[in-house]
């Protein structure tokens, strides 16, 4: 255990047996503690990766919830908004994992709502029909897992736990959507072809979803150095890839990629090149939802401003009235 | 213990309540003013679809039932059916409607017959409900000048559809008028504390709305089943 320092003291000053404890517990793959003393650039990627997972996962309630409405059955509509509520718990713990590291939700939210900070650029794609519920459940719900899973093994403790929790319910929506996607597949003409059509727009999106390749990751190495992160984009896509390919030919669909093919030397599927471009372009603001989900944030957030008002307002009165009866008595 | 048949009409008017609440409070999911209240009122959507799909199995086929009955056929009172509006909207909505349910519930509850199970199973999520919609009209009432306006404001706009919430229903065991004066007890409560006036009552508004339960619906309700069934009815025999 460290003592940490007061909040804010210049970490390049840190006495060298501070720095040499933390290297030795991310070595050891310990875990980092919210009192212990870290690097600040340690702490400053994790506040940058925290919050734009905190960020997708609100964001992500946006497509989703775009079909509570006109869920086909009861039982599909009960699913889905048990899946999108867990969603926002899910923004819930990392924004409070990410609040351990000294910054505020409300910061954080401003900077989402602002653009200086991201989200997953997969919640810029529209959902379009029914089915695409589903092919967000098994590919993207499935990638997340696929990025996820190492991360209840990072160093900090506060981001690996959070991790834990958030795997769970989404391995099980995942199950819930590649269900939903093989009842379509099996069902009239139409809901197969439902469910083939948005395999085939989210195929390729969803493995954008594991980053830029290794050559050209900005943070990777630094973030594999500190435990962070466990594996590399393309391997956890390789990865991902390998998992999918069996699972569509379970469901009965195929996969939009002439190039895939099975490497019987590597023992894993060779893949087609990524459009590095589209993904350029949905980083630069340029997707096909990008607006449409920050004004739907933004929005909501400046209709609620009054309803926050009123709840502080409120605190704050009845603050005192505790504290005056607590002093009468 | 008597066997008694399922009472329709009953099990369908409290399960059409249910369904297009729920519904309603579905439309706030991603919209909400923080996310706790994302949280939340995700939460009583599910509890009353749950409701509803409980009661629905009750009379035959869950979907048949909420997919391909129209608009007249539909026996909900017209206070769930009321559009969101601002937040303080919803809370109105959201009081007025859980204290009756609770009362309601708790009756049944202890009544005999086919829907005390029901009953049993529902009182402790209505009561979840009522504790939400309480605490927020509190803060809402109490909070600044512009959101005790806004509770105000809702308050008096849906009081004209409480009425219709103590109309007798066929074949539910319990009378709904005898619910009135505890209903009139906890909501006028919860009002003055929250340092607001009631509504003039129902019986001095000019025009008392309530057809719910006979299939008289209000002009948004159309659009809304509009929506809720368009995909079901485009897939005619397809399962999901």
């Amino acid at each position: 255990m460290t003592t940490a320092p007061a909040a804010g003291a210049a970490n390049e000053t840190a006495p060298a047996e501070l720095v040499a404890e933390f290297d030795a517990v991310v070595a050891a793959d310990g875990r980092i503690e919210p009192r212990d003393w870290m690097p600040d650039a340690y702490r400053a990627t994790l506040i940058r990766q925290i919050a734009q997972h905190a960020h997708s996962e609100i964001i992500g309630m946006q497509p989703e919830a775009n079909w509570i409405t006109r869920a086909p059955s009861l039982r599909r509509k009960a699913i889905l908004i048990a899946k999108v509520q867990d969603e926002a718990g899910h923004g819930l713990y990392l924004y409070g994992a990410a609040e351990t590291l000294g910054v505020s939700r409300a910061e954080l939210l401003d900077k989402l709502h602002s653009g200086r900070q991201r989200y997953s650029s997969i919640f810029n794609y529209p959902t379009l029909t029914w089915a695409d519920v589903g092919a967000i459940g098994w590919l993207v719900d499935g990638a997340a897992i696929t990025n996820q899973v190492p991360l209840c093994r990072c160093s900090y403790g506060p981001y690996a736990r959070a991790m834990v929790r958030v795997c769970k319910e989404e391995s099980f929506h995942q199950r819930q959507g590649y269900e939903l996607l093989y009842t379509l597949s099996h069902g009239t003409e139409e809901q197969h072809a439902m469910a083939q059509d948005a395999v085939n727009r989210w195929w390729w999106p969803s493995l954008m979803m594991f980053g830029p390749p290794d050559d050209e990751s900005a943070h990777s190495a630094q973030s594999m150095a500190w435990r962070i992160k466990r594996h590399s984009n393309d391997e956890l896509r390789q990865r991902f890839v390998d998992i999918c390919v069996p699972q569509a030919e379970a469901l009965g669909l195929t996969l939009p990629d002439p190039d895939l093919r099975w490497n019987e030397e590597r023992g894993r599927w060779d893949f087609g090149e990524i459009d590095w471009e589209e993904f350029q372009q949905v980083l630069r603001g340029n997707g096909p939802c990008n607006e449409q989900r920050l004004t739907q944030r933004r929005t909501a957030h400046e209709d609620g401003a009054w309803v926050r008002e009123a709840a502080a307002a409120y605190a704050a009165k009845h603050q005192t009235d505790t504290g005056r009866e607590a002093t009468a008595v | 213990m008597t066997t008694t048949t399922v009472p329709t009409t009953a099990a369908l008017s409290l399960a059409d309540d249910a369904l297009v609440l729920s519904h309603r409070l579905g439309e706030w999911i991603g919209h909400a003013p923080v996310l706790e209240e994302e949280v939340a009122l995700a939460n009583i959507a599910l509890d009353l679809l749950g409701q509803a799909r409980f009661l629905y199995s009750m009379v035959g086929d869950e979907d048949e039932l909420a997919y391909r009955r129209e608009e007249r056929a539909f026996l909900n009172v017209q206070l769930v059916e009321q559009t969101n509006g601002d937040f303080a909207a919803t809370i109105a909505r959201q009081l007025y409607f859980s204290c009756y349910q609770g009362l309601l519930y708790g009756e049944l509850a202890a009544a005999d017959g086919e829907l005390a199970a029901l009953a049993a199973r529902a009182v402790k999520e209505v009561a979840y409900h009522q504790d939400h919609a309480v605490q927020w009209t509190l803060r809402l009432g109490d909070g600044t000048p512009e959101s005790r306006t806004r509770m105000q404001d809702a308050l008096n706009a849906l009081w004209r559809y409480t009425g219709e919430l103590f109309t007798p229903v066929e074949g539910l065991p319990v009378d709904p008028a005898a619910l009135r004066d505890r209903w009139l007890d906890v909501v006028g409560g919860v009002i003055r504390q929250a340092t607001l006036t009631m509504p003039d009552g129902p019986d001095h508004t000019p025009w008392a709305a309530g057809a719910g339960r006979q299939g008289i619906h209000t002009e948004p309700f159309g659009r809304m089943l509009a929506e809720m069934q368009h995909l079901h009815r485009a897939h005619p025999g397809a399962s999901w």
